[in-house]
């Protein structure tokens, strides 16, 4: 796949779209690779003692596992120049079973001056989104 | 007790670099599904104009989170982590983190905002190149994060 080219964009424009399923063990690796060791993101007990529904999924992973669709369509991860995003629901993930994320991105705003393109990201669980705002700006030829 | 007001507008001095490993950026790309070969292949991402491996754009967590302990882990601040959520993230880079590189960071609490018994807590990590000399040399990212701290319950 060719590296997509700003002229070309158009706002509104769908990049792509991933199912991203997380489980305990995928927890217990972004805790290790991250450095988060927060125990309500791996310890059941933990979790529902400070009032959660069970453990849920670091803010930080459902942010990380949703900018993969981004740097593969703009072909160049050193391409994504800003990344933000709000923690609207927690993740529940439960024990035995997964909690499945759609990803979807779509062009939100087009900047010829600067050079970049600004994706929405859509991250939902369930057909609900986990996430708010969430915003890569791509800086492309 | 609940988050000191006093804090608002500090800035902490430098920390101490961060060495940014070949390794610990494949961890950290395999974890969050970046499979990209630029994260993986020094080869690719030579190829590319990098001078080694890149890492995801959210990597950057992990050289933040060590600065913010500064603050979070002050008991005199108030950050009583039974009662925080993260409520934004928010990441600028101004060049991409490659292995090799030696981060210094800058924490900055930018604001503390109490509404309806909750307090917003934002700080800001400005993240460097360490020069030759250890100090805040090339700018790298900025790092914007705000945790949602609940009162005490009534």
């Amino acid at each position: 796949m060719s590296a997509p080219v700003l002229a070309d964009l158009e706002v509104g424009q769908e990049i792509g779209s991933r199912e991203v399923v997380l489980d305990r063990a995928r927890l217990v690796r972004y805790a290790g690779a991250s450095g988060d060791f927060n125990p309500i993101h791996w310890n059941e007990r933990f979790a529902t003692e400070v009032g959660l529904p069970g453990v849920i999924a670091h803010g930080m992973l459902s942010m990380g596992v949703a900018a993969p669709l981004v740097e593969e369509w703009a072909g160049d991860p050193g391409a994504v120049v800003d990344y933000q995003t709000r923690f609207a629901r927690p993740v529940p993930v439960p024990d035995p079973g997964t909690a499945a994320l759609t990803v979807t991105g779509v062009v939100g705003a087009l900047d010829p001056e600067a050079g970049t393109a600004r994706i929405d990201l859509t991250v939902a669980l369930d057909g609900v989104r986990v996430l708010a705002k969430t915003q890569a700006v791509v800086r492309l030829a | 007790m609940p988050v000191n007001p006093e804090y608002e507008g500090r800035q902490y001095p430098p920390t101490a670099p961060y060495a940014v490993g070949r390794e610990k950026l494949r961890e950290f790309a395999a974890a969050v599904g970046s499979t990209h070969p630029a994260h993986h292949d020094v080869t690719v991402a030579r190829g590319a104009g990098y001078p080694d491996v890149v890492a995801p754009p959210t990597f950057a967590v992990v050289v933040a989170q060590r600065a913010e302990a500064q603050y979070i882990e002050d008991e005199a601040a108030g950050i009583d982590f039974s009662r925080v959520v993260h409520a934004d993230e928010r990441f600028t880079h101004h060049r991409p983190i490659v292995a090799g590189d030696e981060l210094v960071t800058v924490l900055h609490v930018d604001s503390l905002r109490e509404r309806a018994g909750i307090t917003m807590v934002s700080t800001r990590c400005e993240i460097f190149a360490a020069a030759d000399d250890g100090n805040p040399g090339e700018p790298v990212s900025t790092v914007l994060s705000t945790l949602a701290v609940r009162g005490e319950d009534t």
